[in-house]
């Protein structure tokens, strides 16, 4: 089985008819030991003159068994058995005709065959049979092309509109798939649509009124106009009634929102819906209501009404539908479903755990601090008896619930630590302990209590990885408690209990206590000492490492304990550049470990906070990118620093995204990344030498200022050899005026000696010549200057900067295809950071505002609303207001639109 | 593209009481390939199969983004599989018109055993409730009249029949009948 899993030509049927064999399990089956080979044989009678119906259509069914086991026909076979099956038009039987129709869909012929079976197909069209024509409608319109729906559009015209319910049905539905491509040629029967829509047939008039909208979807008015008639002509089909129900949420949703106390429009349809008669209409107009943005509570009421008695239905369906979307009005609106926290708790012991596990999320979401204690009695029996899938979401729901309610830690803590003692697979244990630890920093009396449930876990735990990083936080914690020296034995059990992994973590952890607690220095000594004869080498290392510094079994005071990776603040990759350069020189000297630039080291606990955070309350959106930026940045800082001459320049401001000079497939390629410091511009050149038969020597950039006045040549950088197929880099360094957005164009020179290589002994060429190579030239714009950089709050400094720096202006942006587009290019080109998630547009809005952020070189922030609106022809225009520090800036950030 | 408001079913299966496959139709790109299809019916009858629900009932279960509706009757497993912002009742809806249109097709005896030997007419009945993804009926008795073809004669009237052919085609429905 394993082996047909993996090949994605190879059937199903083959592995299941060995197990069948092997369970010997000869339970009768028409198709018992079917092969492909056989069947297509038998398909032949397709042919014969004398047609045995019966006989045809079970060859026929064996075919259709066959491809729907995952075998597959090659072309030819393919072609053989269309071409017979197209013999059976002939065919008088209706039930083979009507298996014939079915094969046809599935035994896809090419293009040029279809030609064959049109003709027949043509003739059933108009056959006087419902059902031929029902049919023959459906497979050619599955398979022509626009030259034959051309031909045959007549006849699908008047099948719109056919007494029969089987062939306007037949018609609707294919044409709602001949739309992507053909929506002309079905516009053109939109009067005939329009009189199905009427129809007395449920079904005719669901797909009539699906096609009308779907021909109508990228008109606003036009749909307006279609909601607006359908709910005057009142539409009979539950299902075209729920259909209604989407397009009014879709024009509720684009309307602009009605000011405060007024009723918007359509509500009052979609709230008489919840009274109709089908649960489908009810249910969805209730979902139409809960999903409005901004609903208010008055709104929700009578939907969340509904809702609740669909809660206590019989059918599993029902109470799940409506359990569904009362959890996801908790997210928002708690306050509106708490009426239904009673019927919830009855569901907490629902037969369908999907149900019970989204009824306990929604109660935990609504439940008040006094309901915690009796929610968590209920919930322990539940617990026992669910999947882990749904034990995960439950305890992410409780660290929420922990969050929200820090004083309830004692009891939830108790019964996060009561299911980690409950059999469970990696992720569920890994998603509790993940709450523990994330409670624990967030809750500091919560501290010593979670750690002590943490330390009996990992007394029994069998997954390292979870024993490694518990270890590693009571080395971090504990020692900082009231009695570290109760830790110590649960940490030294794990010495001479577990795997090497977990010995050698608790090995560091336990060196911690002896750093930082200088009474259990003595203790943790010897405890360490039994290490140095542990069988695994990456143990032993480390107990010699730590009593190296704890000072040994004797007592002294240990020297450098900061080196028991208290404070390794140092990035690993930073570290592991530093080495490696190290090893390329020749390691000659000692390595220093000041070196290694320590930026970037962010602070991972922030990090783990708020990522704990966005998992708790259910957040789905990216988190801020910063962190990603993060290790380019930190790269480019290492490579600066290993040129001396940019030390003084300070703090780097900005490194922009690398620039191509050259073309591609070119003798050399550059690559220019500039750096923007407060009083000075560095551009990085990484240069590869893409010919092998030469190396370049002494290469640098030379630089024409002509069209930068304001910058001063500080340095050049060479690249004193350049390889082939090595990338090094060359430097240039200018100053500027500082804190200025100076702009200008650089025109760049590569300069070089180039060196022939001999191909025949790979010997370079003793003289050389110089060689000058033109590169495109570089820009630096006022953009370049620009940061992106958060605010926390965007009004509130907003309303902190000075309104005297404010300047607006408006701005055509011409014709886009969408708002979501301008949007995306206007940032782009201020290259500011976009706050609140303004840089998402609404789908179908027709205007929006984005706010954004960011800092300018010299620290100075710049605030800037924008507001887009675009009209019927996609004409963009917009309104950039800027607040900063002075008029200047505020000034600089317009003139950045306006050359853009 | 299709109009997403639009309702769709993703796909529609046949399991027997071991999840192996007896009819399935997928109406998305993404089960494209014969492997990925049957690993997502071995996680649909995983996550299904264990039921505590009565039989016979409509249970409905959601994972991996999909809404799935799914009915046990002996030792056959239905189901339909939507995406997870499809109107469940919409899916239920057309649950209920399979399985009500495969029990009217094999006259109530609704087990591996006879769909198998019947094999056409449920597919037949797939054929005839989703085209394409699409709803296109969910009516049973609807759906189980338009699979026999009942209303279309036979074009030649039973007069017009010579001998041999009228005593052929009783046999026939002799022998249909003894089958069923």
């Amino acid at each position: 089985m394993a082996s047909t899993a993996q090949d994605p030509s190879a059937p199903l049927l083959r592995g299941d008819k060995k197990e069948e064999d092997r369970d010997d399990e000869t339970e009768f089956s028409p198709f018992f030991g079917i092969e492909k080979g056989l069947v297509l044989q038998e398909a032949r009678i397709f042919n014969s003159p004398h047609i045995d119906a019966r006989r045809c259509q079970q060859v026929i069914t064996k075919l259709l068994y066959l491809l729907c086991q995952g075998e597959t026909f090659s072309k030819k076979e393919a072609s053989e058995v269309f071409f017979s099956v197209t013999k059976l038009f002939q065919n008088k039987d209706s039930n083979l005709r009507r298996m014939v129709y079915l094969v046809i869909k599935d035994v896809c012929p090419s293009a040029d065959e279809v030609i064959i079976i049109t003709s027949s197909l043509m003739k059933d069209m108009n056959s006087k049979t419902d059902l031929y024509r029902a049919n023959a409608i459906r497979v050619l319109c599955s398979i022509l092309d626009s030259q034959l729906l051309g031909q045959i559009e007549r006849y699908l015209k008047q099948g719109i509109v056919d007494k029969s319910p089987v062939v306007s049905s037949a018609v609707l539905v294919s044409a709602v798939h001949l739309l992507e491509g053909n929506s002309e040629i079905v516009k053109r029967w939109t009067n005939e649509i329009q009189e199905a829509q009427h129809s007395t047939h449920s079904m005719v008039q669901f797909h009539a009124v699906a096609l009308l909208h779907a021909l109508r979807a990228n008109d606003r008015l036009a749909v307006s106009k279609l909601v607006s008639d359908l709910i005057k002509s009142s539409v009979r089909s539950p299902l075209a009634q729920c259909l209604l129900v989407r397009y009014v949420a879709q024009v509720i949703a684009e309307s602009t929102a009605a000011p405060t106390g007024e009723t918007r429009p359509f509500y009052d349809f979609l709230e008489s819906c919840l009274r109709h008669k089908a649960e489908m209409v009810i249910f969805e107009a209730a979902r139409a209501i809960c999903n409005m943005r901004n609903v208010t509570l008055r709104e929700l009421l009578p939907a969340v009404t509904v809702l609740q008695l669909f809660l206590s239905s019989s059918k599993p369906v029902l109470r799940f539908a409506a359990v569904r979307n009362i959890n996801k009005v908790a997210q928002t609106n708690p306050g509106a479903v708490v009426n239904c926290n009673l019927d919830m708790e009855a569901l907490i012991s629902d037969s369908n755990r999907s149900i019970a596990t989204l009824a306990i999320t929604t109660l935990l979401k609504t439940s008040t601090e006094g309901s915690v204690e009796r929610l968590l009695k209920q919930m322990t029996s539940f617990m026992s008896d669910i999947p882990d899938e749904f034990k995960i979401v439950v305890v992410e729901a409780i660290r929420t619930l922990c969050l929200k309610f820090p004083q309830k830690y004692r009891a939830l803590m108790n019964f996060l630590s009561n299911v980690l003692r409950e059999d469970g697979g990696f992720d569920f244990k890994k998603a509790i302990v993940d709450s523990v630890l994330i409670l624990i920093r967030e809750i500091p009396e919560a501290k010593e209590p979670g750690l002590a449930h943490l330390c009996e876990f990992i007394e029994d735990c069998e997954f390292t990885y979870l024993s490694t990083q518990i270890l590693h936080l009571l080395g971090l914690e504990g020692p900082k408690t009231k009695e570290p020296a109760k830790y110590i034995r649960y940490i030294y059990n794990r010495i001479i209990l577990e795997n090497a992994t977990v010995r050698a973590a608790a090995v560091s952890s336990l060196a911690k206590y002896g750093a930082l607690v200088p009474e259990l220095r003595p203790r943790i000594s010897i405890l360490l000492q039994r290490a140095l004869h542990d069988n695994d080498d990456e143990v032993r290392d480390r107990a010699t490492l730590y009593l190296r510094e704890l000072g040994g079994l004797n007592g002294s005071t240990p020297s450098q304990t900061d080196y028991i990776d208290l404070n390794w603040t140092l990035p690993n990759k930073n570290l592991e550049t530093c080495l490696r350069q190290y090893l390329e020189n020749g390691a000659t000297q000692p390595f220093d470990l000041a070196v290694v630039p320590a930026a970037a080291a962010e602070k991972p606990r922030v990090d783990l906070a708020t990522k704990g955070k966005g998992a708790s309350t259910m957040a789905n959106g990216p988190t801020p990118s910063s962190t990603k930026q993060e290790p380019a940045a930190a790269d480019y800082t290492s490579q600066l620093r290993a040129i001396p001459q940019f030390a003084m320049y300070g703090e780097l401001f900005k490194s922009c995204a690398a620039q191509q000079l050259t073309e591609e497939e070119t003798e050399y390629s550059i690559l220019c990344i500039k750096h923007i410091f407060d009083a000075h511009v560095v551009f990085q050149f990484d240069c590869t030498n893409t010919v092998q038969e030469q190396v370049l020597q002494d290469v640098n950039v030379i630089i024409d200022l002509a069209e930068a006045e304001e910058f001063e040549e500080e340095v050049l950088v060479p690249l004193a050899r350049m390889a082939y197929g090595d990338v090094g880099q060359c430097w240039a360094a200018f100053s500027k005026p500082a804190g200025a957005l100076t702009t200008g164009r650089f025109v760049n020179t590569l300069r070089s000696r180039v060196k022939e290589i001999d191909p025949s002994t790979g010997e370079e060429e003793e003289e050389g010549y110089e060689d000058d190579y033109q590169l495109e030239d570089l820009e630096l714009a006022a953009a370049d200057y620009i940061k992106a950089e958060a605010v926390s709050n965007f009004r509130n400094a907003w309303e902190a900067a000075e309104a005297e720096s404010e300047m607006t202006d408006d701005y055509g942006l011409g014709v886009k295809d969408s708002l979501q587009d301008a949007v995306e290019a206007v940032i782009a080109i201020l290259g500011l950071r976009a706050c609140e998630g303004s840089d998402a547009v609404p789908p179908n809005a027709r205007s929006h505002t984005v706010l954004l952020s960011g800092l300018l070189v010299g620290g100075v922030q710049v605030l800037v609303r924008m507001m887009f609106g675009i009209d019927m022809t996609r004409n963009v225009a917009m309104k950039l207001v800027v607040r900063s520090d002075c008029m200047e800036t505020s000034e600089a950030i317009h003139y950045i639109i306006q050359n853009a | 593209m299709i109009d997403p408001t639009i309702p769709r079913v993703s796909s529609m299966l046949l399991l027997d009481a071991e999840g192996k496959r007896i009819a399935v139709k997928y109406y998305t790109p993404e089960w494209s390939t014969v492997p990925a299809q049957s690993t997502f019916e071995k996680s649909v009858f995983a996550k299904t199969s264990r039921t505590t629900a009565a039989r016979g009932e409509v249970d409905i279960t959601l994972f991996d983004e999909v809404v799935v509706v799914f009915k046990f009757i002996g030792d056959l497993m239905f189901y339909i599989v939507g995406t997870q912002d499809e109107n469940e009742l919409i899916l239920s809806q057309v649950l209920t018109g399979f399985c009500e249109a495969i029990s009217l097709l094999l006259r109530g005896a609704v087990e591996k055993k006879t769909v198998l030997e019947n094999l056409d007419l449920v597919l037949l009945a797939m054929d005839e409730i989703i085209d394409g993804g699409l709803i296109l009926e969910t009516d049973s008795t609807t759906i189980a009249s338009r699979v026999t073809m009942r209303g279309a004669e036979n074009e030649t009237p039973l007069a017009e029949q010579t001998l041999s052919q009228a005593f052929a085609s009783a046999k026939e429905q002799i022998a249909r009948s003894l089958l069923k």
